[in-house]
């Protein structure tokens, strides 16, 4: 894969036109969850890489380590046990942001340019800018980005932006000794994806499917699910959307609400500066 | 492994069983990928659990631990009866047309001539018929009673899949399922490949384990071919190098045995190690012992090595008793070993029985380890509360910590499990006072010399006279030792078929083992590494990845032992005539002059196909073994109990109490004392390793202490349930040795097992927690396992023991 820009085409609570004098390849991330042996290489070469160190935690009788994603864990190994008709499975995914088409956190994000989304579909969170108001969090229809507590600034996945800008594959990919996670332009991922499902047909997997949900538009990380009938299965939504109330909080509508909302709230100071005279904050005992 | 890593990807079927490859072997686990994606391979995974490995499976099974030779004799009476072998191979490349003497028996479990006050064979009976020149007679027709075909019918005819599911706890269907996947490799043009590692070799019964799957890979004409064989993956890097190497108590470099008590002089040792063939016209390669072994004591001895004094051969020690790792430590605890040299090894967490570990070094008058880390060993003495619970101050033993070099602080080459010796360079400097551990052998090898010198002393002879000649005695560099290990000329050596030429040329590097000499003419530290180090160089630092046929043997690629060869028995991928097997896999066949194809044929390049050379030429009779005398516990593997067993009695013999477990693995009486019984501990425990860590060591490294970071057991459901256990509760495993608490992982993936109408249930218990590093302190696991090992190797039975669980 060639240098790729990052032109940037959306930027959080911005009014914004991105840059077109060039044209950027849209990329992906393909999980082939049919060739993922769980072996946390790729969560280890995101440490690595991110130069990110969690604390060591405990295990609360599961191999999901640590038990969630959190400020230090952009990727994240979960298995889960499943009795499904073609016998009992051990579902194991890799689970990281999805770099959605129309991601939710960039839509719900109030602070101009802590979110931003590159001409080749990367969402990336430029922590500077946050202000860890933690919509992004609940605009998520993934319950991907995570709140540091010590920083209060949001973290997760930027499908290694900085390599990729260069022409290097993301570190997870680099990494995965079985070949499970490719990247590449998007359409030959998903070309290469819709390959897989003939072998997985022929093996059983007769609802075996590509993940790659409209509801958000599509997504720059998609996955081969051999229980593709089953997303949830797999800790994914089955029909992820962002939620109508973030639409809401974006729109003109709201805008004007807001707008309106800052004036009569102006209005009610002033009211009540002329009718009590200033605020007085009581002195404190020491 | 007799093929590679990369000839994986040949395969038509992998089946995995005694090992868990997904898991600790993800790198290599990538050409099993890609004989699924590529090749449309299907992976079958036969394991005491649902593994990482079987996540990625077509089908799996769970089997009881240790009952896999009940298993795997089941597959092989599912292949004879049902006719679903490779007859011509079978024929032509086995000794199943052999005639056995007609007084070997089986009956009940035990073969004849057992002892049962020795826990041992006399195996006089084992044996072919012989003719009045000395060699095997075969029946070619298989039909004669006596001929091993025959035999092997008979002995495993007991083997019905019934037997299988009331032993194994793998249901019918399903064994029948994967028996069918696996007799599809019975036509010529497909294959089957064989993985495993220590789930097969860590049993009392491990060796014969390995041995049935050969006798299922041998039905199957899958031996020699690519994608096929019986592929040991190793356990540590480079441990196939330590093997190599000798670095075991009965070896010596090459797997040359270690000289006996019994052979006093080079003569007898040399008699007694080389085989004569046992058909007419067979290779027998190793009666070229003499060269190999004489060329060692060259290498060890110099000048000093003369064939009037035997090369030296007095000077080396000669065994009066085995001392594997079990006996070491029984002779510590016995307080007849004093002291403890530990290099690289981590006894205390790698060791079965903590305990009597603890009990032997707490004896010692001083122990040094040599390690790049702070181990459990190192710290055996302190107190770290119920995790080591010891009293410093009623241990004497001296330790000394002598730290040295990682991998990545030095170069050298490091053996594969695919027998590739890979040249790797220094990355950086050790940190503080570290140093690689040849300067660390170095110095205290000069020290002692210099004492034996001044001071002299009892048998100083093989100090004294090592030869020594490094241009920095203190710091043998690792290419001086690499040429070493290849071995030079100390002669010019002629050519016996051009006379007036030289093979090589005094003082020069030596292209082959072909090239030794058993006259003192030659030097040559690892007969099996020659040709790796020659007049054109370093072999393993070659890095050429082309694959020209497309089949994986990579030959400009590192260096293969033997000979560059990347598939063993590859001679055996062709059909008596000398015509590929399978046409869709050329890999070696006859041109009409000579041998050629993919690889270095394992066979004199010379012999056409109509002198009938056998392709197994490690062996006088030149076709492989179904039947092999050379086992402790008999020439068929045969089911028995592990040392600690759920059951009463073996099924397959239940009126033989001398045929319960192993009638000839070695037991001590301290270790049989702490045998624990299923009254008292119900469940089957089984130790194993996760991705995530590698064994003790990753536990020092903080991402791996953060994707992995605390001791946990995995339990079923059920069991679980019965015993009131939930996810995350602290529980306590006891076994007759001691007891460990951990957290509980219940799962889905270990079912209970139906076994002779009983329930059993397994408890997963992972090795890698201690009480140094950056993980959460956890328990030792062989805190639980017990002192027992394999009747051939004395591998520790660390896969199937007896435990109990409770709610801490």
């Amino acid at each position: 894969m060639a240098l790729q820009s990052l032109d940037i085409r959306n930027r959080s609570a911005s009014t914004f036109e991105g840059p077109s004098a060039r044209q950027a390849l849209e990329v992906a991330k393909l999980i082939d969850v049919s060739r993922c042996i769980g072996c946390k290489a790729c969560q280890s070469a995101c440490m690595e890489w991110n130069d990110l160190r969690g604390a060591v935690g405990v295990n609360d009788g599961l191999y999901t380590n640590p038990a969630d994603l959190d400020d230090q864990t952009w990727t994240l190994m979960r298995f889960y046990e499943e009795n499904l008709p073609t016998g009992l499975q051990w579902l194991i995914l890799k689970d990281g942001c999805l770099h959605c088409a129309e991601p939710g956190c960039l839509k719900s994000c109030p602070s101009p340019g802590a979110i931003v989304q590159y001409a080749n579909g990367i969402v990336d969170f430029h922590e500077e800018s946050c202000i860890g108001c933690g919509y992004c969090i609940s605009g998520c229809p993934f319950n991907i980005p995570r709140l540091r507590k010590e920083d209060s600034k949001v973290y997760k996945c930027t499908l290694c932006s900085d390599r990729v800008s260069v022409g290097l594959e993301p570190a997870c990919v680099k990494t995965c000794p079985t070949g499970a996670i490719h990247f590449g332009s998007k359409a030959d991922m998903l070309f290469q994806a819709q390959g897989r499902l003939a072998d997985l047909a022929d093996r059983g997997f007769k609802n075996a499917a590509v993940y790659d949900p409209k509801g958000v538009g599509g997504t720059h990380v998609v996955y081969v699910l051999p229980h593709g009938d089953h997303p949830e299965k797999y800790g994914l939504p089955r029909r992820p959307s962002v939620s109508p109330l973030v639409a809401l909080w974006r729109s003109g509508f709201a805008r004007t609400a807001g707008v309106v909302t800052m004036v009569g709230v102006a209005v009610a100071g002033i009211l009540h500066y002329m009718r009590h005279g200033p605020l007085e904050v009581p002195e404190e005992k020491e | 492994m007799t093929n590679n890593w990369v000839d994986i990807k040949n395969a038509d079927v992998v089946f995995v069983m005694g090992g868990n490859p997904a898991e600790a072997h993800p790198c290599g686990f990538k050409w099993v990928i890609e004989a699924k994606i590529k090749n449309k391979a299907r992976l079958v995974v036969v394991d005491p659990r649902f593994t990482r490995t079987a996540a990625v499976a077509d089908v799996f099974a769970q089997i009881r631990p240790g009952a896999d030779i009940a298993f795997l004799g089941g597959v092989i009476r599912y292949l004879v009866e049902n006719d679903k072998i490779q007859r011509e191979y079978v024929k032509a490349y086995t000794n199943a047309p052999f005639l056995v003497r007609e007084d070997y028996g089986f009956q009940d479990g035990l073969f004849a001539g057992y002892d049962a006050g020795k826990r041992a064979y006399d195996k006089a009976t084992w044996a072919y018929q012989l003719d009045k020149e000395g060699f095997a007679k075969v029946d070619p027709t298989m039909q004669d009673p006596h001929c091993v075909y025959q035999l092997m019918r008979k002995h495993y005819s007991r083997y019905t899949p019934e037997m299988v599911e009331g032993v194994t706890g793998v249901k019918k269907e399903k064994f029948l399922q994967i028996c069918e996947i696996v007799a599809a490799t019975a036509p010529a043009n497909k294959v089957m490949t064989s993985l495993y590692a220590l789930g097969w070799t860590q049993h009392t019964t491990g060796a014969e384990m390995i041995r049935a799957m050969a006798m299922i890979q041998l039905l199957l004409g899958n031996m020699g071919m690519p994608g096929g064989g019986v592929n040991a993956l190793r356990g540590h890097s480079n441990i196939q190098g330590l093997t190599d190497l000798g670095v075991m108590s009965h070896l010596l470099p090459g797997y040359i045995g270690l000289p006996l008590e019994a052979e006093p002089d080079l003569k007898t040792f040399l008699e007694k190690r080389t085989p004569k063939p046992l058909r007419p016209g067979q290779m027998n390669f190793v009666q070229n012992t003499p060269k190999w072994f004489v060329s060692l004591l060259k290498a060890w001895y110099g000048k000093a090595a003369t064939k009037e004094n035997d090369f030296g051969y007095d000077w080396l020690p000669k065994n009066d008793k085995p001392y594997d790792i079990l006996a070491a430590f029984e002779l510590m605890a016995q307080g007849k070993m004093n002291g403890y040299f530990c290099q690289g090894f981590n006894p205390l967490a790698s060791v079965p029985d903590k305990a009597k570990l603890t009990a032997g070094l707490s004896r010692l008058k001083f122990l040094v380890t040599i390690d790049p880390l702070a181990t459990e060993t190192a710290s055996f003495w302190k107190n770290v509360g119920e995790l080591n619970d010891v009293d410093p101050s009623k241990i004497q033993t001296e330790v000394f910590r002598l730290p040295s070099t990682c991998f990545a602080e030095e170069e050298g080459s490091l053996v594969n499990s695919g027998r590739w010796l890979q040249w790797h360079w220094k990355g950086g400097e050790p940190p503080g006072e570290a140093r690689n551990d040849v300067d660390i052998m170095a110095a205290l090898y000069l020290k002692v010399r210099e004492l034996y010198a001044k001071e002299g002393g009892t048998v100083p002879e093989p100090i004294l006279n090592l030869a020594w000649d490094y241009v920095q005695p203190h710091r043998p560099s690792a290419a001086e030792l690499a040429r070493e290990f290849n071995g030079r000329a100390l002669a010019d050596i002629p050519d016996p078929k051009e006379p007036g030429k030289f093979l090589a040329r005094e003082g020069e590097q030596l292209a082959t083992f072909l090239h030794l000499q058993a006259d003192g003419t030659t030097a040559s530290g690892n007969w099996i590494f020659c040709g790796s180090w020659t007049q054109a160089g370093n072999q393993m630092a070659r890095r050429d990845a082309s694959d020209p046929t497309g089949l994986g043997a990579t030959g400009s690629w590192a260096w293969s032992w033997p000979a560059n060869r990347r598939i063993l028995y590859n001679r055996a991928s062709a059909d008596p005539a000398g015509k590929p097997w399978d046409p869709g896999r050329r890999y070696l066949f006859w041109n009409g002059k000579k041998w050629a194809g993919a690889d270095i044929p394992d066979m004199r390049p010379d012999a056409a196909p109509d002198q009938d050379v056998g392709p197994f030429i490690m062996n006088p009779e030149g076709v492989a073994r179904f039947f092999a005398p050379l086992m402790a516990e008999g020439p068929f593997p045969e089911h028995y109990e592990p040392f600690e067993s759920p059951l009463e009695s073996n099924p397959f013999a239940p009126k033989e109490s001398r045929a319960y477990w192993n009638p000839a693995a070695r037991v001590y009486p301290d270790d049989l004392a702490k045998r624990g019984a299923a009254r008292e501990f119900p469940y089957v425990g089984t130790t194993y390793r996760l991705t995530e860590h590698f064994h003790f060591w990753t536990k020092h490294t903080r991402i791996a202490a953060v994707l992995q970071p605390e001791m946990f057991v995995e339990i079923g459901e059920g069991l679980a349930q019965e015993k009131g256990i939930r996810q995350g509760d602290l529980v306590v495993v006891r076994s007759k040795r001691g007891q460990i608490k951990a957290k509980a992982l219940v799962t889905k993936r270990i079912q209970p097992l139906q076994i002779q109408g009983k329930t059993v249930h397994t408890v997963g218990i992972p090795i890698h927690w201690g009480f140094e590093g950056l993980t959460k302190a956890g328990p030792i696991a062989n805190t639980l396992t017990p002192s027992v090992g394999d009747a051939n190797i004395q591998t520790p039975e660390f896969k199937a023991f007896l435990v109990d669980v409770q709610k801490a």
